[in-house]
């Protein structure tokens, strides 16, 4: 049981203070710009709620959020078997352990416009690794620059490559933390490998996973350096994202209404998945 | 079974393709990058590397990254350090609301926050400083740091802390010699983590610079767009960015998950 404190208080000071420079101040900036529009000098007028109705309403951002969805839902659907399996078949001990665990957290740990570039130059039709193979050796078009869905299998790809260690990670911290008594004894009932998984590998990852899945979700959905990088949002509009439109309307055409309260439904959407990520985690932390 | 230790094999070896394509282009020169594909380098050449080490606008981007990367770990973990321990030891009014707030601003998108962090450091004079760039992290960096500290502190027992003030200690002096060496593999993770996370941020790190404090990852962009084809010397500029992070990442190794996790394995 933890101990009423109000002082704690004290504790928290310094750091409510500097989140909320950098938190509070810039929303009630973006807020402000949400019902206001401008034509410059700082001159603003009321506008309500016109620049909420008039993104619900549009179709770029319906494309985009569409996008964002879309993307997101794929390497989900990816990462999680995949990193998954991947644990599943790394050694539990021995030399090769620390050797996998700081290869594969490698491409985590590389600036994300690098990330970007390294993929770029990966793919380049004639002169990329990848390009040249896809295109001299199997003799398939690739081209991310012209062909829309080149470009969507490359930043699947590439964010495939950047986080499925993520997942494995954290899977495999959850397989290793069960006790080799649990295996015994699934042997000694003559239980499958997919009665092992399902009953006794699955159940003790069920914490890591959700952390993973939840977390791969957000960060999925905030995405903007890498695919930025790679494709700019093109050929077209094929890969705008949501960030990256919202970056173009705010920073690009310098629309700050439209741009805010985009901004702001944007959030609101953040705001529900770390809500449901929190209760899930705090859960967890009860149960055990 | 032999097939099963395969998969990580081949996982690795997907991992390491474009790093090795990447580190490969570093050592080409340009003529041999635009005269067609070559598997390694046929001639070698460290001029790529060279010119990134002798123009300064090269490497004051690191330096400036490295700047303000340093700045923002060292905030992060000491304001993070006390409020870490209050969560993890006491309750009070609005704790889990609290809590639950810092963890929606790890989550906030960078882009929501670009045009308004621009103006608002630019109000504040502190637009294209690296001060700037360190505080803007803080956003996410310092609820990563609460959380995993957070993980990591209620690993200790509260004995420890009861035993102590029955010994006599103040709380200053039980927190800096009993307190920190017991969590000091999480102050490590908790550092490591506003480390890296701050490293490979751009969005705002671009966005709050001009040219003083401006980091690698804006020149590169600016080397891409603007030079055309210098393929080779983006490549050795990525190639040093990874460096940083693969020497300390062997560190903390067992911890990565945990860290991923905001202290929750």
């Amino acid at each position: 049981m933890k101990t009423q404190n109000q002082r704690a208080w004290l504790f928290v000071t310094p750091v409510l203070l500097l989140v909320a420079f950098n938190a509070l101040i810039p929303m009630m900036t973006v807020v402000n710009y949400s019902v206001q529009e401008t034509f410059g000098d700082n001159l603003f007028f009321w506008q309500g709620l016109d620049w909420f109705e008039q993104v619900l309403r549009s179709e770029r951002f319906h494309n985009a959020l569409g996008r964002q969805f879309l993307f997101t839902f794929l390497i989900l659907i990816i990462e999680v078997p995949l990193g998954i399996a991947i644990a599943l078949s790394m050694p539990k001990q021995g030399p090769w352990v620390p050797f996998c665990l700081v290869t594969m957290a490698l491409p985590m740990l590389i600036p994300w416009n690098v990330v970007g570039a390294m993929w770029n130059i990966f793919t380049l039709p004639d002169i990329g690794l990848l390009g040249y193979f896809m295109n001299h050796t199997l003799g398939i078009s690739y081209d991310m620059t012209q062909n829309p869905l080149a470009a969507w299998v490359t930043i699947i790809v590439m964010d495939v490559w950047h986080w499925t260690s993520l997942v494995v990670l954290l899977a495999y911290a959850g397989l290793v933390s069960i006790p080799n008594a649990y295996y015994q004894a699934a042997e000694i009932d003559g239980a499958s490998n997919w009665a092992v998984f399902r009953f006794i590998q699955l159940p003790k990852m069920k914490t890591v996973l959700t952390i993973a899945i939840l977390l791969r979700f957000m960060d999925s959905f905030n995405i903007y350096t890498e695919p930025f990088v790679l494709t700019g949002g093109g050929p077209g509009n094929s890969t705008t994202l949501l960030s990256i439109d919202l970056v173009k309307i705010a920073l690009g055409q310098f629309d700050l209404g439209p741009a805010a309260a985009m901004s702001l439904i944007y959030f609101a959407i953040t705001l529900l998945a770390s809500w449901l990520f929190y209760t899930l985690m705090t859960m967890n932390d009860n149960k055990s | 079974m032999r097939l099963k230790s395969l998969v990580p094999v081949i996982y690795i070896l997907f991992l390491m393709l474009p790093i090795y394509w990447l580190v490969a282009m570093s050592f080409k020169t340009t003529n041999e990058i635009l005269a067609g594909f070559s598997l390694f380098p046929q001639t070698w050449t460290l001029a790529n590397y060279i010119e990134i080490f002798t123009d300064p606008t090269w490497y004051w981007g690191y330096i400036n990254s490295i700047i303000y990367v340093t700045m923002n770990t060292v905030i992060s973990v000491l304001v993070a350090l006390p409020a870490a321990y209050a969560f993890s030891r006491y309750s009070f009014v609005g704790d889990k609301h609290l809590f639950f707030w810092l963890l929606t601003n790890r989550m906030a998108p960078a882009a929501v926050f670009a045009l308004p962090f621009f103006q608002l450091y630019s109000a504040v004079g502190l637009f294209d400083t690296h001060l700037a760039v360190a505080l803007a992290h803080c956003l996410f960096n310092i609820p990563l740091a609460v959380w995993i500290l957070e993980g990591f502190m209620s690993g200790v027992p509260k004995e420890l802390d009861e035993t102590a003030y029955v010994d006599g200690y103040s709380f200053p002096r039980f927190f800096a010699t009993i307190f920190l060496p017991a969590i000091k593999s999480g102050v490590g993770v908790a550092a490591f983590f506003c480390f890296m996370f701050s490293w490979v941020e751009m969005l705002l790190s671009k966005t709050l610079t001009a040219v003083e404090a401006k980091p690698i990852a804006a020149v590169m962009t600016r080397t891409a767009s603007s030079a055309g084809y210098e393929l080779g010397l983006l490549a050795a500029a990525g190639t040093l960015t990874i460096i940083p992070g693969a020497i300390v990442i062997y560190f903390v190794r067992n911890y990565i998950a945990k860290g991923f996790a905001l202290g929750r394995v």
